[in-house]
């Protein structure tokens, strides 16, 4: 846990939320209030109509693999000490895409379709960095 | 209407390792662009280029220039730059802001070590906590939407190997190309994979570079030392993750291609060839789908059978491309160089027979989270 290699989020009160959440292994997506609108990455202001009043609502944390790659070459901090690992592409329920690895699975195993849920990397006190595995 | 503009001279930077720095590259192609075109330093009144150095854009570069422009433009979008720029240096002509626009570019990635590829993509801004977290490299983000790509439609790595083959085959005609000998589909599936399913060899080159683009007012037309091509539409878009809900399949050239070809008043049956950013080959597939050259999904057939090679039905990237030829980070301005000296006939043995009319297609930033598409049609005298 202490030897975490790879790149750690730069938190803003923005995102602070999304993380305090993943720190309690929760998941969050967010709705916009306006419009009704389900949005990932999350931000002060809904994509769709810019409406700042959006609220965070959990994710299920479960979805399949809209794509991915297995990666053999990097220069990538951590990662490159890990070959091969998996970089993805997964769709949750709610319907938003969210980018994250394919942890704990065999790359080989790894497809399009591959049903998989929310597990958490806990990298340090406090902090938490959803990855995926299979549901 | 609004008055034409010219690409009126063009230059590549030759070298594909150089003890040049990246002003000095683009002072010597700024100078033979103009030379190329018939006209001077001194008659330079609008400046574009890319922002190498974040937060003042072109500034160095502008003083190092010694250039006193009327307009200028940093607009940095990814390796399409330049070809937007040119799509920009039009507007400003056709406003009358300017009369004579150079568009310069200049690296030096390979002699200053830089895995262009697969170093790790952070852009330290707000996005890296969602993103830069998991190992996600530029081919990574190609190659996620290959995979994608390769589900629905049934795509094979064999399909996006003819792409690197017929590139290499074009390579091999440009005596600047830093690789020249053959390569077979069987070669390409037998390199490294480096991001699966991108091999080795489905991979752009990393090179030294530079090159530069003289963009002028018609009224110039007799001024000039060659017969200038003549810019007949260009388009420009920007396709990102859009909330969470995007088809990665589809890129920026879906709106920006359809649209230049539009003021054009042409189709993609009227094109001779086409230059197509090729920083991995399912870039040039996607690309190929998105511009309408096919129907979304057959880009793996079209691209098949030597139809994209020189003597075929659509002749693409004929300098051997940034797969084969060079690639310093951002390729778009070689895209309109080769065009330009196809429109002209002065490409020799890669020359396309009877060239009229030119695409050009610049991608830049990653097809698997946020692009930038810039389109150029270019006809000859």
């Amino acid at each position: 846990m202490a030897d975490y290699a790879k790149p750690l989020p730069e938190i803003t009160a923005e995102s602070k939320p999304f993380w305090d959440a993943c720190a309690r292994h929760e998941l969050l997506v967010q709705k916009c209030r306006a419009c009704g609108t389900v949005q990932y990455y999350p931000r002060g202001v809904c994509a769709a109509c810019w409406s700042a009043d959006v609220e965070w609502t959990p994710s299920a944390g479960r979805g399949r693999v809209y794509t991915f790659t297995v990666t053999y070459r990097t220069q990538a901090r951590g990662f490159r000490d890990e070959l091969p690992y998996v970089l993805a592409w997964i769709e949750l329920e709610e319907g938003v895409q969210v980018m994250s690895n394919i942890v704990a699975v065999d790359p080989a195993k790894v497809a399009v379709g591959l049903p998989v849920r929310v597990t958490f990397d806990d990298v340090k006190e406090g902090l938490s960095i959803p990855k995926f595995t299979a549901a | 209407m609004k008055p034409q503009a010219l690409i009126a001279g063009v230059h590549e930077f030759p070298e594909r390792k150089t003890a040049k720095s990246m002003l000095e590259i683009q002072a010597l192609s700024a100078r033979a662009a103009l030379e190329d075109a018939g006209l001077g330093k001194k008659d330079v009144d609008g400046y574009f280029t890319v922002a190498a150095n974040p937060g003042i854009g072109p500034l160095p570069i502008v003083d190092y220039l010694n250039l006193n422009p009327k307009y200028i433009d940093g607009t940095t979008i990814g390796g399409s730059s330049f070809v937007a720029h040119v799509n920009h240096a039009a507007a400003a002509i056709a406003e009358g802001r300017c009369r004579v626009a150079l568009i310069t570019y200049g690296s030096t990635s390979r002699s200053s070590g830089v895995a262009v590829g697969t170093r790790e993509r952070i852009s330290g801004d707000y996005l890296d906590q969602f993103e830069a977290l998991y190992g996600t490299s530029t081919v990574g983000l190609y190659a996620m939407v290959a995979r994608r790509h390769m589900h629905e439609y049934g795509t094979t790595s064999e399909q996006l190997a003819e792409i690197a083959v017929a590139t290499r085959k074009h390579a091999s005609l440009n005596p600047l190309a830093l690789y020249r000998d053959p390569i077979s589909v069987k070669d390409v599936l037998a390199s490294p994979m480096i991001s699966a399913p991108l091999h080795l060899l489905d991979c752009c080159v990393i090179t030294d570079g530079g090159g530069a683009l003289v963009v002028v007012h018609p009224d110039l037309a007799r001024d000039l030392k060659k017969p200038p091509v003549r810019l007949l539409g260009s388009a420009e878009a920007i396709a990102h993750t859009s909330g969470g809900r995007r088809d990665f399949l589809v890129s920026a050239a879906a709106e920006s291609g359809p649209r230049a070809l539009a003021e054009a008043g042409l189709s993609p049956r009227d094109v001779s060839m086409a230059m197509i950013y090729d920083s991995f080959t399912i870039t040039v597939l996607v690309t190929l789908e998105d511009l309408g050259f096919c129907k979304k999904g057959q880009g793996g057939a079209f691209v098949s059978g030597g139809r994209i090679a020189l003597g075929g039905e659509l002749p693409i990237n004929t300098d051997g491309g940034g797969l084969s030829s060079n690639h310093p980070g951002m390729r778009g301005i070689f895209l309109v160089v080769e065009a330009v000296k196809q429109l002209r006939g002065e490409c020799g043995e890669r020359q396309v027979r009877d060239c009229r009319v030119a695409l050009v297609h610049g991608t830049g930033g990653a097809l698997g989270n946020r692009h930038s598409g810039a389109t150029l049609i270019l006809g000859r005298s």
